[in-house]
């Protein structure tokens, strides 16, 4: 996601006199267009002079000097507690956060505790004013934002250390949590309350990153143990009081809504408490089966009976829309509002010589499920005038307004504690608050049936996997024309795809004049040639969500494969091909990570056994650039022909490395989620506006087995830091299907792979 | 109806319908929740326990099969030898991301090093494949089984 980007485009834009409609839509549009929600706007997009004249008017809790006690605590016996304002699903934020918080404040790391924030404004993206996980923006807007934080704090600690001591605080040092000075010591434990008292100082000096003990040193994740002990806690393990587990039967077709049902046989399983009629996303109705424990909830659900009517709805079949989208690629659709996307294609309809070579290529890729290890769960305690909710979410403020829009509530008697998350992809970010609202509904509809208790909603696989969302089933086209050197002179190409934003309060940002930049993102750049891309978003009965990685999850594929044919048909090697055309500043860090990639590879110089090829992508998404080289081979023959991955290098540039340890498991992560991607069977379909796959058995998983070795290796930089959760995925499926077309001479038009 | 047997070395009795799978019964009427729930069909590994030292789906073995048995969850591995090597090895190579999986993939991997002192890729290969990790730890996996097994010998 490029959200940041262009949510600061809109900020710069206006004038302080008359806000542009974009802006004032976001501030009073409701969520999905239907629950009358207003989002806060964010504080990004106030209006340059205004933002000056108003630096007072900052939201309460966003200050900078309202901000340590927010964040960091310090027990007496030094055990120092760092609040991670984000939710972490497996990126390593809240190590990430914590070390660099750690670094300045010259805490003792082994004495360092993490947690999580919650909804309040204490704990939103500094640069985007709003709750949000995604993009991979964490370590990117919060470097600095942390870096203070840690810097604010142990200027206080050296404010009161400096009367205690009687010694002033120029003469005082700190090293592991130890405040020393004029012969003397005192623990940081020992002057945390006193030093809250002190004044807190707006302007700081941060240490020279020469002096850095932390950050940028290889380092575990602070919950390593828990989470291999099984003492990390998740959304799903949330256990209070009293609490009763709710399943969701939700309509076979999305947007049903069920006419009759009887609840008899279900309410006999013994702990079935209640069969009770909820809302659901989009307009849908199902029922809430509630139980003691999750067992009897899905016994109670197998016997339930329930007719749907789905009449009136769109009933999506995968097989059709491909068709069409074909169909559709053929024509023009909106242009894409960038200038570097509006050349002149008309040579493509000249003859020869005017364009030599000419390529056309269709490719498909399917809708893909998030199937996070962890299926939904979301735990409400509501109280007469209190709503606790226990949730993974990525966006604590939306969800927290999604759900006092359910209750009637004021934000403020909502709270969201911020859970452990087992995965995420991108599931846990509904802009309408989807599933939290869901579970919400769930204890109102308990509540008014005068039970009133604490209820977890547990969704099955078959439920996470079936209701929805998907990275949006996609098409391209392509029609290049090139030179006998490879000069492309005209590349005419379309995208058929669902807006993922369009009608959600990202809208006015990032659909630009009919396009959604999560669509185009990742498209030509850093190549300098000449492009004419258009795009239709097609509207179609089926939820669409950002997906790691979003949308150079099939930009990455279809411009590095496509750029890699152009090499081999005028007989250039792909690398030198790609270098020459990323010639230039705007090419500088893709250069440098394809030459570290290629150098640790032996690309060029290794003797590879026969039957194996090299294949080579290069991306960058959300600021970071990643390139690889693998080398894969194709086993069994005919039939039963399959390709295997066998080593994959990766040269990252993501500029300052914070926690070079995460950035090498993200990377080889994000490979192995793409690897899943081009496997058989790694694919949503429907038929009849039913949902074919529900478990791993029909949506395949990457398995050990299919792991190739990962190398990773990172460009050295001091510039400012950006994000590595998504960028590892994106040229990792381009790079396999490079190396087998080398090997089978038949290109790779889809994913999952298809070898016949 | 009960259900008696031996959970992490304590006797234990569970008041629950004997086709109650094991991983319900340990999370919902026990209180452990360290064995996770992924698939609910044996697909994904992430409620692995051991029977009677066996790799177990608990997600699809009722209640009725742990009588009298002795269960070991990943709440009891670090009392067991060869399940803290693993463990140590699991935080030594820094394996676990979201971690959700990782209560099975250390029950599967222990139940391997109790059977295999030395295995290879290719046997962990196999004795894994049937834990599904989405973050995609497996190179560190991997690793972390190779060195639970030079702790261990």
């Amino acid at each position: 996601m490029i959200l940041e980007k262009y949510l600061l485009a809109a900020a710069q834009e206006p004038t302080p006199q008359a806000p542009p409609l974009s802006r004032r839509r976001f501030v009073t549009m409701s969520v999905g267009g239907t629950i009358g929600l207003a989002l806060v706007p964010p504080a990004a997009l106030a209006p340059p002079a205004a933002r000056a004249q108003n630096a007072a008017a900052v939201p309460p809790g966003q200050k900078p000097t309202e901000q340590p006690s927010a964040f960091v605590s310090i027990a007496r016996d030094g055990t120092t507690t760092v609040l991670c304002n984000r939710m972490d699903m497996g990126q390593g934020i809240e190590t990430a956060l914590a070390m660099i918080c750690a670094e300045e404040l010259d805490a003792d790391w082994s004495r360092v505790r993490t947690g999580f924030g919650d909804q309040r404004a204490h704990y939103v993206d500094p640069a985007m004013g709003m709750h949000l996980t995604g993009g991979s923006n964490s370590v990117k807007n919060s470097y600095t934002q942390y870096r203070e934080l840690g810097a604010r704090t142990r200027a206080m600690l050296l404010a009161a250390a400096s009367k205690q001591l009687g010694v002033p605080a120029a003469q005082l040092t700190t090293a592991d949590g130890v405040v020393s000075g004029g012969g003397r010591s005192v623990g940081y434990g020992e002057l945390f309350e006193a030093a809250m008292k002190e004044p807190v100082p707006e302007k700081v000096a941060l240490k020279d990153p020469k002096a850095f003990k932390l950050i940028g040193k290889p380092t575990g994740l602070k919950p390593s143990r828990a989470k291999s002990s099984g003492r990390q806690t998740y959304a799903m393990d949330v256990r209070l009081p009293g609490m009763l587990t709710a399943v969701v039967v939700r309509p076979p077709v999305f947007n049903g809504r069920f006419v009759g049902f009887s609840a008899d046989e279900a309410l006999k399983v013994k702990g079935v408490r209640a069969v009770l009629p909820v809302d659901l996303d989009r307009g849908g109705r199902g029922l809430a089966i509630v139980a003691d424990g999750y067992w009897p909830a899905k016994l109670g659900r197998e016997a339930l009976k329930v007719d749907w009517d789905v009449s009136g709805v769109e009933k999506a079949d995968t097989d059709k829309l491909v068709a069409q989208y074909l169909e559709l690629a053929k024509k023009p659709g909106t242009p894409a509002p960038q200038p570097h996307f509006r050349a002149d294609v008309s040579a493509l309809a000249s003859a020869a010589p005017a364009v030599p070579r000419k390529l056309t290529a269709e490719f498909v890729f399917p809708y893909l499920n998030h199937a996070q290890m962890e299926p939904l769960a979301c735990t409400v305690d509501l109280q007469a005038d209190k709503c606790t909710i226990h949730a993974a979410s990525q966006m604590p403020g939306t969800d927290a307004m999604a759900a006092a829009s359910v209750l009637g509530f004021k934000p403020e008697q909502v709270e969201i504690v911020v859970q452990m998350a087992g995965g995420g992809f991108g599931r846990r970010a509904t802009p309408t608050g989807e599933w939290v609202r869901e579970a919400v509904g769930v204890a109102k509809a308990l509540a008014a049936d005068g039970k009133r208790a604490p209820v977890k909603v547990v969704w099955s696989r078959e439920d996470d996997m079936k209701a929805g969302y998907y990275r949006p089933l996609t098409v391209h086209r392509a029609e290049i024309g090139f030179d006998e050197q490879g000069k492309v002179l005209a590349w005419d190409h379309r995208i058929v795809s669902q807006s993922i934003l369009a009608g959600s309060p990202f809208e006015p940002f990032m659909v630009q004049q009919g396009v959604d930049m999560t669509t185009t993102e990742g498209m030509r750049e850093p190549y300098a040639i000449p492009m004419r891309l258009t795009v239709h978003h097609p509207k179609v009965n089926v939820p669409v969500l950002w997906w790691r990685s979003v949308g150079s999850t099939h930009t990455a594929f279809v411009m590095e494969t496509l750029i890699d044919e152009i090499a081999l048909a005028t007989k250039q090697d792909p690398v030198a091909y790609r270098m020459r055309l990323m010639e230039g500043a705007a090419g500088a860090r893709h250069r440098a990570a394809l030459q570290l990639a290629v150098d640790k590879s032996g690309y060029g110089t290794k003797r590879l056994p026969a039957g194996t090829a090299f294949g080579v992508a290069v991306h960058e998404s959300f600021e970071s650039v990643v390139a690889y080289v693998v080398e894969a081979r194709v086993v069994g023959r005919g039939k039963d022909a399959r390709p295997q991955l066998l080593r994959v290098t990766a040269g990252v540039h993501c500029n300052f490395c914070v926690n070079p340890r995460t950035v090498e498991a993200q990377v080889q992560g994000a490979a192995m989620m793409a690897v899943a991607t081009t496997l058989p069977g790694h694919a949503i379909t429907l038929k009849d506006g039913v949902v074919q796959q529900g478990n791993f058995h029909e949506f395949v998983p990457a398995r050990l087995p299919d792991a190739p070795v990962i190398d990773v290796h990172v460009v050295d930089s001091s510039e400012p830091p950006k994000g590595m959760g998504e960028p590892g995925l994106p040229p990792l499926a381009p790079a396999y299907a490079n190396a087998l077309a080398r090997l089978t001479g038949r290109r790779q038009r889809e994913l999952p792979f298809r070898m016949a | 109806m009960t259900t008696t047997f031996t959970l992490n070395g304590q006797a234990t009795t569970v008041d629950a319908d004997a086709t109650t799978p094991i991983l319900w019964a340990l999370r919902d009427h026990l209180g452990l929740t360290g064995t996770k729930f992924g698939c609910g069909m044996a697909q994904c590994g992430a409620c692995t326990v051991h029977v009677n030292g066996t790799a177990t789906r608990s997600c699809v073995t009722p209640l009725s099969a742990a009588t009298g048995a002795q269960v070991t969850t990943i709440e009891g591995l670090e009392a067991d030898r060869t399940g803290r090597a693993v463990i140590d090895a699991w935080v030594k190579h820094d394996v676990a991301q979201c971690g959700y999986c990782q209560s099975g993939q250390v029950m599967s991997a222990t139940a391997l090093l109790k059977r295999v002192k030395r295995p290879t890729d290719a046997q962990i290969n196999e004795a894994m494949a049937g834990n599904v990790c989405r973050c995609g730890t497996y190179q560190r996996i991997r690793a972390a089984i190779h060195e639970a097994a030079r702790a261990l010998a």
